[in-house]
């Protein structure tokens, strides 16, 4: 299977607000099969965003459109939309292969085909063998590989990512980005993800939509964002965390001193 | 670690429930050295077919209670937002608060023979409606306290299910039959053992209900014969014979429940605010919101039916009446008292438990002193209240003038009968608090009063706050030690409302019953706005 490529998304107009919680408004476009880094401070509505898109929380106003239809007024299921959490993606006392197959019946209900899907997400993952353990008998970086298996078998057109590797350690959080840039590799779906981790965005993200107080304060190449070109109020975000998207290990605060040579 | 002060807490309480059991102990081993031949010849037919009968009757009514209640609970999980979600829950925590004899006047009213429905019957035309006495009024009885109770139970351990898995059920599409076996029966599944048995518990030890609505020996449990053998017949040595087998009972019931739920574990997660995305079909939605509408029929209706008859009372005289002042003084004195006890056996279990836990580190096993901290709230429900009343009042016989111990037996008994209930509301809270605090406390050297205050205390304080009203009320409504050592001299409103029933003063019961009624839902909503006011 080719799988369907990524699907365009706009926000249009969106507001909302959580009872007793400040007002969001929303505007945005993404374009289709593109890599979006969702970045801003705690509390600037990253997963409110990712909230409304999955249908999670509906808008007060406002329109989202996913491709060409509108979805605003459409239940989670019914939406092009996976979505990956940052824990608590796997029910516990189903088996990686179930969890998968959720994936592709919400009821369980799997054929032949079905069940080979499974399999070969899990495989594709890297869990290969561990079709069979339940989730407490997983790593932390286990437990996300079936969480994307179960996206691979729903093959949707957007993938929403809440900070899915922030609890992971750097060398598990690498390979899960490249894990992720693979599939989107093969798949070509549109994928939001919301992290606070400029590398995450260097490594994976074409742009970066960056919110301050519910609303989007600037879009843009993220190359550009994390060398410092953007807003002044995302370089401020950014702190010295600035980094040379060309060499991405090299943490070069100071582009003028970094050029000085003895 | 500073394990010593929490633990020696913790010892203490357990020192002074073991001295209360004890003493209790020691009034039955004396009965069965007096009359050890007359023990023996107590365990008759009689004794087991009441035996019989309260096994039966705890069973039909956990399972009426619990089985409605896990698709009530459902129910309300899948309707985060229904209108009057939040009253709806209110009421069915009045039971809880409500004491046993004000809702067995309210079943009377009701479905009794000269009660609403009788009325509503003859208006038809119906004539010869029987009444509810029996096992019938027991059962209706037990589902209206328990049902409620259950539900909320079940309900909180469906809101334990993490937001995220809510809406991964909704993205991945799962109706209501998917949502059930994947989400919510796991949830239910894990809560089960401990609601039920619970439920089974509180059935198998009623009192109250079976005393006002059994009706007669035909449906007579254990505690209600041991009531009868000491207040009527005298007869210490039958007594004896009856609280054997009510405690070995349950005790074979706490242990059997102890096995099936030892996989339980207390759930440490905060409260999620119920905003989660369900996906229902309209079918489901009308099944679920007519499973709702029909339990909260049958909780209001004995609570409207209470209300309606006390106001039919004549309520300034009652109010006037010097027996009914001095009543409710001396009820709101002792159960004042007696909460406070409670709370404090509660809180040195729980952080005696907790301290423990931590000192011996996650991978030894329990002692038998931490497990004592732990069942020591179970062990209360093992010998019923009347059973330590029974043996007190033997061994108190001895010591002179029986009804003199009144007051003190009241609080001692009520704070032990209301420490489970406390140490359920107290317990997840401090374990959580601990959890994230202690290593905190360990580094900065915050410890004793110092850390009661400052850390501890905010997080407490709403389900301490809960806690209290909870014993308050249920010490307030309580008719059974006080059953056993009431006497003109210490009086309190239930010990004065059975009088008055007993007398066939109904009307007199019915505002007595509303005025009690009233006092424990204040109660519990006072302290319900203050734990929640910041």
């Amino acid at each position: 299977m080719t799988g369907p490529a990524g699907a365009a998304i706009r926000l249009d107009a969106v507001r909302f607000a959580y009872p007793g919680g400040a007002p969001v408004r929303f505007d945005a476009a993404v374009e289709a099969a593109e890599i979006v880094a969702v970045m801003g401070p705690s509390g600037a509505g990253k997963s409110t965003l990712l909230a409304l898109i999955a249908g999670f929380e509906t808008p007060a106003s406002g329109r989202i459109l996913i491709g060409d239809s509108d979805v605003t007024g459409l239940p989670p299921a019914r939406r092009p939309v996976s979505m990956v959490f940052q824990e608590n993606n796997l029910f516990a006392h189903l088996d990686v292969a179930a969890n998968v197959g959720l994936g592709r019946s919400p009821a369980l209900r799997l054929d032949a085909a079905d069940r080979q899907a499974v399999a070969g997400a899990i495989e594709r993952v890297g869990l290969a063998g561990k079709a069979a353990r339940l989730p407490q008998a997983l790593s932390g970086g286990e437990r996300q590989r079936v969480a994307l298996a179960r996206v691979l078998v729903r093959d949707r057109p957007v993938l929403l990512l809440d900070e899915p590797f922030a609890s992971l350690g750097p060398a598990l959080r690498q390979e899960m980005l490249a894990l992720v840039a693979e599939l989107h590799a093969e798949r070509r779906m549109t994928v939001l993800m919301a992290t606070h981790q400029p590398e995450d965005a260097a490594r994976l993200a074409g742009s970066i939509l960056f919110l301050a107080d519910g609303t989007v304060a600037g879009t843009g190449a993220a190359a550009t964002f994390l060398s410092g070109g953007g807003p002044q109020a995302f370089s401020r975000y950014l702190g010295d965390r600035r980094i040379d998207v060309a060499r991405p290990r090299e943490n070069d605060r100071d582009h003028g001193i970094a050029r000085k040579t003895p | 670690m500073p394990v010593g002060g929490r633990a020696a807490a913790g010892a203490t309480a357990l020192a002074g429930l073991a001295a209360l059991i004890g003493g209790a102990g020691l009034g039955l081993a004396y009965a069965a050295a007096d009359d050890w031949g007359g023990a023996l010849d107590a365990f008759d037919p009689y004794l087991l077919r009441v035996a019989r009968f309260t096994l039966w009757q705890a069973l039909l009514s956990t399972l009426l209670s619990v089985l409605p209640a896990l698709f009530v609970a459902r129910a309300l999980a899948r309707h985060p937002r229904l209108p009057g979600r939040a009253l709806i829950l209110q009421l069915f925590a009045v039971p809880l608060a409500l004491p046993a004899i004000v809702a067995a006047l309210g079943v009377l009213a009701l479905y009794g023979r000269a009660g609403f429905l009788a009325e509503l019957l003859e208006g038809l035309g119906r004539t010869g409606w029987p009444g509810i006495y029996g096992l019938a009024g027991i059962l209706v009885a037990h589902v209206f306290f328990n049902l409620p109770l259950a539900t909320r139970l079940l309900l909180e351990s469906l809101e334990s299910v993490p937001n995220d898995q809510w809406r991964l059920a909704a993205q991945l599409g799962m109706g209501g039959r998917a949502s059930f076996r994947f989400v919510e029966w796991p949830a239910l599944r894990a809560a089960l053992p401990g609601v039920a048995g619970l439920v089974f518990m509180l059935c198998a030890t009623s009192f109250t209900i079976v005393l006002t609505l059994g009706g007669g020996p035909r449906a007579t449990t254990l505690e209600v014969a041991i009531y009868q053998a000491l207040r009527f017949d005298f007869d210490p040595a039958r007594a004896l014979a009856l609280t054997l087998v009510q405690v070995a009972l349950t005790a074979v019931v706490v242990l059997a429940l102890a096995r099936l739920g030892a996989a339980m574990t207390g759930d440490a997660s905060l409260p999620v605010a119920p905003r989660r995305p369900v996906t229902r079909r309209p079918a489901e939605s009308a099944a679920n919101l007519a499973l709702i509408a029909a339990a909260l029929v049958f909780v209001a209706g004995p609570m409207a039916a209470t209300v309606l008859a006390g106001l039919g009372a004549d309520l300034m005289r009652l109010a006037g009446e010097a027996a009914v002042r001095r009543a409710t003084a001396t009820s709101l004195v002792l159960s004042a008292l007696a909460a406070a006890l409670c709370l404090v056996l509660a809180f040195a279990l729980v952080a005696a438990r907790r301290a423990l836990e931590l000192a011996r580190g996650p991978l030894a096993a329990p002692t038998l002193f931490e497990r004592a901290t732990d069942a020591g709230a179970g062990l209360v429900l093992v010998v019923p209240p009347l059973v330590i009343g029974a043996g007190w009042f033997i061994l108190l016989r001895e010591a002179g003038d029986v009804f003199a111990f009144a007051p003190v037996m009241v609080v001692t008994v009520n704070a032990a009968m209301a420490m489970p209930f406390a140490v359920r509301a107290i317990r997840p809270a401090y374990d959580a608090a601990s959890a994230r605090h202690e290593r905190l406390c360990l580094s900065l050297g915050i410890a004793g009063w110092t850390r009661l205050r400052l850390i501890d205390w905010p997080s407490l304080r709403r389900p301490m706050a809960m806690a209290y009203a909870f014993a308050m009320a249920l010490s307030l409504g309580d008719l059974g030690v006080i059953a056993l050592f009431g006497s003109d001299a210490v009086e309190t409103l239930p010990y004065l409302l059975l009088a008055r029933m007993a007398s066939y003063r109904t009307a007199d019961a019915a505002g007595l019953a509303l005025l009690l009624g009233m006092l424990c839902l204040a109660l519990m909503i006072v302290s319900d706005r203050l734990a929640r006011a910041r």
